[in-house]
């Protein structure tokens, strides 16, 4: 048995979501390979060697997976893919992407965003935006499974693994990248921080978003997240959106700062360790999941709380 | 140019799930059930692309029980020309999916299929993808926005990091975000309308695809409950718990 795990990186570093990939991947047993697809990518690959727990990393290094485009990734994995039991990458937006490609290629069925491991071929997955979860056995003589990051400690550093460069598939030539805009931020990444201040509909406009829930971020060194209403409403950017088919946070705090708790909202951040809610409606669905409500206007309660903070 | 779209009948997005006291599923005996609002937002958009004269015809597929008919009318009400429902009693899989969605694909020769990123039942978020691959097309997932010109589908993505845009050769396949569109209600002399329109049935095997699952559920139970629910008065004592009590600042 063996597992390859999908690096997900920069070029420069790898993606925290990959040291939490690589936790599930050592529950599963069996030598573990990294597979590191990139441009210039010698800096990523070394960083996949130096962790703990992995044999081997194979780097396919050449100008076609610059931009990481699924089409010739996936090919690539599936001439790579002799010899593997499983085949495994994070449940981000770049694993959502590429595994499901990897899989239909090689006949076989994904699983998705698991949160345990069960056996070698049985994993437990949500499902209905966490209202259920499903234990589910693979059949198939190759399991591809995306992992849910914030339900497996981040592997550590420890290991010295060979690199050994694999060739670079042909270009699929189907498709290429326009342009990004990747917002830029100073804060820590909302997949990996240890305390999230998010916000909802509550706070009416962008700039109320700004100006109430900075300084209390600021202040706790934290990530800052929001609801679909806030999105929706364009107070802040799509990759704040914490929820169902947003990002999936688990922080040691989590404050939800005038957002009312839709269920879908709700399956984003329920597992974080300390939820606290700040709402005027007492009513309001987030309190049934938060450890601290307090019932009160966040343009009065977020200030006064960034002051007791000293 | 034709557009196919694929929709999936699932559990109403407002509905509670309730988890079946046996660990076999969820309960779905007289549950609401409507298309997957992705599907929807799906619909939708292969609408405006036939309104903005892009598009030629919009044809919406469902695959699984003779119930998933009514989600094919709403797609019909939306706008959609004509309906293909791929109709079997058996447990559909994504891989099984994209398969029938592939089969259906070299019949109708379409030169865009639009999904719904994830259905909100499974949360699996995959068929879209398969398909691209079983056809040797381009993806774009996550789509916010889709402008279609000269052979070229230029989609923009939302990705962790903030937003992606990738061009596409057509055929193609895209997957739709929230925030691609609204989809409009349908009227009800739409819904009339769709009552008229064609809706055709073929089984898997007609199209000649095997749909056995290749994951087998063992169980489905209830996450735990957190225990929530406990107030604190003002901000002060707000920030002694989470100092003295919870130590998390």
């Amino acid at each position: 048995m063996s597992v390859l795990v999908i690096a997900e990186h920069d070029n420069a570093s790898l993606k925290a979501a990959t040291l939490n990939t690589l936790a599930a991947a050592k529950k599963l047993g069996g030598e573990i390979h990294v597979l590191v697809a990139g441009s210039g990518c010698a800096a990523a690959a070394e960083a996949a060697a130096r962790l703990d727990g992995v044999a081997r990393v194979r780097v396919a290094d050449a100008p076609i997976y610059a931009d990481q485009l699924p089409e010739s990734l996936a090919e690539l994995v599936r001439q790579n893919a002799a010899g593997y039991s499983h085949i495994l990458a994070p449940a981000t937006t770049f694993g959502k992407n590429l595994l499901p490609r990897v899989a239909a290629l090689l006949d076989v069925a994904q699983v998705s965003d698991i949160v345990a491991v069960e056996s070698a071929d049985t994993f437990v997955r949500p499902i209905y935006a966490g209202n259920a979860l499903a234990t589910v056995k693979s059949v198939d003589a190759v399991k591809v499974v995306t992992v849910r990051t914030t339900a497996f400690d981040a592997a550590g550093e420890g290991g010295a693994a060979a690199v050994e460069a694999i060739a670079a598939g042909a270009d699929a030539g189907l498709s290429k990248l326009v342009g990004r805009e990747l917002t830029k931020s100073a804060r820590p990444e909302l997949g990996a921080a240890t305390v999230i201040v998010s916000g909802g509909r509550g706070l009416g406009s962008g700039e109320n978003y700004r100006s109430v829930l900075e300084p209390l971020a600021d202040k706790l060194g934290a990530a800052l997240g929001a609801s679909r209403a806030a999105v929706d409403a364009g107070f802040v950017p799509n990759d704040y959106q914490v929820g169902q088919t947003g990002k999936i946070v688990a922080p040691e705090l989590y404050i939800a700062v005038g957002i009312s708790g839709a269920i879908q909202h709700l399956a984003g951040m329920k597992d974080s360790k300390v939820i606290v809610a700040i709402n005027k409606d007492p009513e309001a669905p987030i309190f049934q999941v938060a450890d601290y409500g307090l019932v009160a206007d966040l343009f009065q309660a977020v200030p006064e709380l960034v002051s007791e903070l000293g | 140019m034709k557009i196919l779209v694929p929709v999936k009948r699932v559990i109403d997005y407002n509905v509670k799930v309730r988890v079946k006291s046996d660990g076999t599923g969820v309960d779905l005996a007289n549950v609401k059930m409507s298309m997957n609002p992705f599907d929807e937002i799906a619909v939708e958009e292969a609408v405006r692309l036939k309104e903005a004269g892009i598009a030629s015809e919009v044809v919406a597929v469902s695959c699984g029980l003779a119930a998933c008919q009514e989600t094919l009318r709403t797609a019909l009400a939306i706008g959609a020309d004509r309906a293909i429902l791929v109709e079997t009693d058996a447990e559909l899989q994504p891989l099984a999916v994209a398969k029938l969605m592939q089969a259906l694909a070299a019949k109708e020769s379409p030169q865009l299929v639009i999904f719904g990123k994830q259905a909100i039942d499974d949360d699996a978020n995959q068929t879209g993808q398969m398909f691209a691959a079983l056809m040797g097309w381009p993806q774009a997932t996550f789509a916010s926005k889709i402008a279609i010109a000269d052979g070229c589908a230029t989609v923009t993505r939302e990705v962790d990091g903030g937003l992606e845009t990738v061009e596409l050769k057509l055929p193609a396949a895209i997957t739709t975000d929230l925030r691609l569109n609204e989809p409009r209600y349908a009227t009800l002399p739409n819904i009339m309308k769709a009552k008229k329109k064609p809706l055709d049935t073929l089984t898997p095997a007609d199209l000649g695809v095997d749909v056995a699952p290749r994951l087998a559920t063992l169980k489905v139970v209830e996450p735990p409950k957190r225990a929530g629910g406990a107030k604190v008065a003002d901000v002060k004592e707000l920030v002694a718990k989470l100092k003295n009590e919870a130590k998390v600042i």
